[in-house]
């Protein structure tokens, strides 16, 4: 079947578009569209891209940073100002899928993919979507909750987010069986704000341990209001696995992924990161 | 099915191709300019056999709709050698045996060109991060790394890159 590009130069304009077209999908870096594409396995028969110059804009000098949908995890990690979110990025496939894979195509990356979605899922992000000539911003949680509805059919324009107080604040990993660069068996990202020597506010996520990032609730709960010190690694590597029932695919067993969780925990809050990757 | 004009310079000529919106950029590259230097591999993406360069930055033919690549500059591995011979990273990979088969040079020229071409002094892991989306299943990696970093030291100082020491 042949498709059909349609190039539209106006984010309402697109978001109008696919609102009408029930086959048309929006093309980001095309990474995961046009691989699907070649494998005859294409949900759509229309594509369609937006020009529009804000879905390319970083605005990241002040402390609420607004990233446009667009974006290329290359172009993240060309950005001083963003790098909190280099580990994430950098963690996406090789050079060249990094100079095409887009910030609005990761968010509706489906496993093993979505690493930099677990990001800003840790990091509270707010993703600005356009449906028809409405605009709205919802979290990261709630987009996640309303991916299967709509796929396709909501242009994501870009997020929103406050830059976390210091570079230890936020903490990302990525767990790989094929180096330098693999997909996630699992992924660890982690805001861990301190107020006072004790941790507040704190978010864990993970991903591929659910069928999207999700946060870990229960680690939350072990965290909030301690010290990261021994004893409080200790107490969230306890509930690592609590509330998750993790897939068993090609990549590891739903217990493996439990029975390795705690350990990779414990690795990503005390940053040691790097013997995980 | 629509077509569109796509206009671009590829290895350095410009040229307008009537492109369909679903054609990759291997398939017109490959199939269709007869660019046999451009491989086939997985297209998934996955291999980096593809590889080319739009707009300087490695990008793979094979994921890649030839019509996004409206005004860009393409470049694929006959781009390499210049009036002087052979590329810097050509004569790397004849000297460091950075070739078997010969199915992933292609794209792990483009690749390493990629990376030298804004960091000309890479280190061996910045070597590895950029060749690897790239597999190879002959070498074991290593003659392609020391290859890329022979050819930087030797683009460097404007000479042939120094040969590996041969044990046969
Ligand atoms: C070899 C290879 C390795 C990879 N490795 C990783 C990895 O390690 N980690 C990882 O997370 N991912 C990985 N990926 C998957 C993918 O490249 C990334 O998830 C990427 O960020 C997807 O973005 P894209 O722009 O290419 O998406 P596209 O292919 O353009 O789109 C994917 C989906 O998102 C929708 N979409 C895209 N942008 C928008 C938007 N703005 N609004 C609404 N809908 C939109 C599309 O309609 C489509 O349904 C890999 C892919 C390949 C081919």
């Amino acid at each position: 079947m042949a498709i059909a590009l349609e190039t539209c130069h106006a984010l309402r304009e697109a978001a109008a578009l696919l609102g009408r077209a029930p086959a048309a999908r929006f093309l980001g870096g095309g990474t995961l569209l046009v691989r699907a594409l070649n494998e005859g396995e294409a949900d759509f028969s229309t594509l369609v891209r937006c020009l529009d110059p804000s879905l390319a804009e970083i605005r990241a000098s002040g402390p609420r940073i607004r990233i446009g949908a667009a974006v290329t995890m290359a172009r993240i990690l060309a950005t001083r100002e963003l790098d909190f979110l280099h580990s994430a990025a950098r963690s996406v496939g090789g050079p060249a899928v990094r100079a095409q894979a887009t910030l609005g195509g990761n968010l509706f990356a489906p496993p093993p993919y979505g690493d930099l979605c677990a990001a800003l899922l840790a990091l509270d992000a707010r993703v600005s979507v356009q449906s028809g000539y409405s605009a709205r911003d919802v979290s990261v949680e709630d987009f996640l909750r309303e991916r299967g509805n709509g796929a396709g059919r909501t242009l994501v324009a870009g997020v929103e987010l406050t830059r976390p107080r210091d570079s230890r604040a936020f903490r990302f990993l990525k767990v790989s069986k094929v180096r330098p660069k693999g997909v996630s068996m699992l992924t660890m990202a982690a805001r861990l704000e301190e107020s006072g020597g004790r941790l507040s506010g704190v978010r864990v996520v993970y991903a591929n341990m659910a069928p999207a990032p999700a946060r870990a609730a229960a680690v939350e709960r072990a965290l909030e209001g301690r010290r990261l010190d021994r004893t409080g690694i200790e107490a969230a590597a306890a509930v690592a696995s609590e509330g998750f029932s993790p897939p068993t695919d090609s990549l590891a067993s739903s217990w493996y992924r439990r029975a390795v969780a705690p350990v990779h925990l414990s690795r990503l809050l005390t940053g040691d990161s790097k013997r995980s990757a | 099915m629509s077509h569109l004009t796509l206009r671009y310079r590829l290895n350095g000529n410009e040229r307008a191709d009537l492109v369909a919106g679903d054609e990759t950029l291997l398939s017109l590259l490959r199939y269709r300019l007869d660019t046999t230097s451009v491989r086939q591999g997985c297209r998934q993406g996955t291999c980096g056999t593809c590889t080319v360069l739009v707009d300087g930055e490695p990008r793979l033919a094979c994921i890649t709709l030839a019509a996004t690549c409206e005004g860009c500059a393409i470049e694929t591995a006959d781009s390499l050698p210049g009036s002087g011979g052979l590329h810097p990273l050509q004569q790397a990979f004849m000297d460091h045996f950075a070739a078997q088969c010969g199915f992933c040079t292609t794209g792990m020229l483009m690749a390493a060109k990629a990376l030298l071409d804004v960091n000309p002094s890479p280190s061996r892991e910045e070597v590895i991060d950029a060749i690897g989306g790239n597999i190879c299943r002959c070498t074991g990696y290593e003659p392609i790394v020391e290859a890329v970093l022979a050819a930087a030291t030797a683009a460097r100082a404007g000479a042939t890159p120094p040969a590996a020491h041969r044990h046969c």
